[in-house]
């Protein structure tokens, strides 16, 4: 990726997931109170309307949920690597946990190092972190079953 | 109960084209004026405007000033994009309806005919929401958004690409029937739709709507005056909104699952508000901004089972004349113009008044819906 990547905005509330990342680590939010999982992060829990908010750190272990191939036009980051593959990953902890990410040939390995018509929805992957500018953005490399 | 109190009484709209002169208000201020002039009923009259938030701000009092409209004292907006075209005439039949208002317009104007003017390549650097939890990896605009939604579908449900072309090739024969859609002159066959080029696999060009110039309008006022008016009185038989459970606009992933969406909130709501159902309904106007929101929509109002939706597509069952449920009749969002949803709200009209292109015998019940995939909305129009 370039120097025309998007980054996400960091803000109070998705603070512990970006810093988790940092650190090599994927942590989701959970209820302080009922222990619920969930994600994307948000302030209140949709199950018992805590504001109590934890973090725990997953296995990094999922599955692929879905996948596309987009193809141009496409912006300026992303024409040079076109066509590669996004993912959504369900985890293990809760298939309800559901993440877009690339799969990668190896940790580091660029976003279309994965042949697109080998990828199956189903198949077992694992988290690994690729560093753009000041953000570490999970990606997931396959993991043997 | 709003059901049946109010009526579209006049339609209206711009040229459809992939470049049209003068700005948005421009259009939208000759598509109302088309649809006033449709209804017999003079521009003094209005006291209702009811749009997308997309449109440019002011977009109330600039549209009231130029076209000299009367004391407005009724407005409102609704967002989502795509998600709002029905529910902006269920808003102004709920006006009408409970009394706030006499003569309320609805519209929606567009120009996205032009490569730069598409939101998805505006992005900034930085991305906030929910974007930002999917725009870092590459999935940039909707067309990945909903292929991402496809590719699961197809996968729990062994739907095909050639389930997909039954709606885009049933839609395009529809528009070559319509003098007025953008692809009037240019057939499509099986073959062009398998070999076209991808956007985002599994979807390929001709699963994606047009990108149009184009605006149009309705003008909804209260049934015993529709009944004198110009054209016969298309009434307003139900209106909802859905915003399911969980969900999450366009990146629906999130959910307990992610294939129910929007529709089917909208649609519950829809049929209970109505005397039919969805056996009764012998043609439809759905939401086709990509060609998977079909077999979605077929199954979230009621049309099939769940995962039945890309074979009901089969056999020419959503085609014109003999279909079973005659869809898109006017060629829709991806073969007349992609005026965010809102002309499939004038086909509706058009189908209850018998002048369509590909008018459907005997059909005195429409369903129009809007977008599948955000928080959405939905009519039924009856004759």
């Amino acid at each position: 990726m370039t120097a025309d990547a998007l980054l996400p905005e960091i803000d109070e509330v998705s603070r512990p997931f970006w810093e988790g990342a940092a650190a090599g680590e994927l942590r989701m939010q959970a209820c302080g109170r009922c222990h619920a999982l969930r994600f994307p992060p948000r302030p209140v829990c949709p199950r018992c309307n805590s504001f109590e908010v934890e973090w725990r750190t997953m296995s990094g272990r999922g599955r692929v949920w879905s996948f596309v191939v987009p193809h141009p036009p496409l912006l300026p980051a992303f024409m040079a690597v076109a066509p590669y593959n996004v993912v959504v990953v369900e985890l293990e902890e809760d298939p309800l946990l559901r993440l877009v990410g690339n799969l990668v040939e190896a940790p580091g390995a660029p976003i279309n190092s994965v042949d697109p018509a080998t990828i199956r929805i189903g198949e077992p992957v694992r988290v690994a972190f690729h560093q753009v500018g000041d953000v570490a953005l999970p990606v997931w490399v396959r993991a043997s079953p | 109960m709003i059901k049946d109190r109010t009526a579209i009484a006049g339609i209206g709209q711009t040229a459809f084209a992939k470049s049209l002169p003068g700005s948005e208000l421009e259009m939208a201020c000759q598509a109302i004026k088309a649809a006033l002039d449709d209804a017999a009923i003079a521009p003094q009259e209005v006291d209702a405007l009811c749009s997308f938030t997309m449109e440019q701000p002011f977009v109330e009092q600039e549209v009231a000033r130029n076209l000299g409209l009367g004391d407005i004292t009724f407005f409102s907006q609704v967002g989502y994009g795509g998600g709002a075209g029905c529910a902006t005439v269920g808003h102004a039949a709920l006006a009408v309806a409970s009394g706030q208002a006499r003569v309320a317009v609805a519209w929606r104007s567009r120009k996205r005919g032009a490569a730069a003017s598409r939101p998805w390549s505006q992005v900034s650097r930085r991305v906030s929401g929910t974007a930002a939890w999917s725009r870092p990896w590459g999935l940039l605009r909707p067309v990945d958004e909903i292929a991402m939604l496809a590719r699961r579908y197809m996968h729990e449900y062994g739907a095909s690409r050639d389930q997909l072309a039954n709606a885009a090739l049933a839609f395009r024969k529809h528009a070559n029937r319509n003098p007025a859609a953008l692809m009037h002159d240019k057939p499509l066959t099986r073959d062009q739709y398998l070999s076209a080029r991808w956007i985002s696999e599994p979807l390929c060009l001709f699963d994606n709507c047009l990108e149009t110039d184009g605006a149009v309008a309705c003008v909804v006022v209260p049934a015993e005056r529709a009944v004198d008016g110009a054209h016969p009185p298309v009434y307003v038989h139900a209106f909802a909104q859905g915003l399911n459970q969980q969900h999450e606009t366009m990146t629906n992933y999130h959910g307990q699952d992610p294939l129910m969406g929007p529709g089917w909130a909208c649609s519950r709501a829809l049929w209970r508000g109505a005397d039919f159902g969805p056996d009764d309904v012998k043609v439809a106007q759905i939401y086709d901004a990509f060609s998977p929101l079909i077999p979605l929509s077929l199954e979230g109002y009621g049309f099939c089972g769940r995962g039945e939706g890309a074979a009901f597509t089969e056999h020419g069952n959503i085609e014109w004349p003999d279909g079973r449920l005659p869809v898109n009749t006017s060629g829709g969002g991806m073969s007349e113009a992609y005026v965010h949803g809102f002309n499939l709200v004038a086909e509706g009209v058009r189908q209850m008044r018998g002048t369509s292109t590909s008018q459907v015998e005997g059909a005195d019940t429409c369903l129009v819906t809007s977008g599948e995939g955000v928080p959405t909305s939905a009519l039924l129009l009856r004759r």
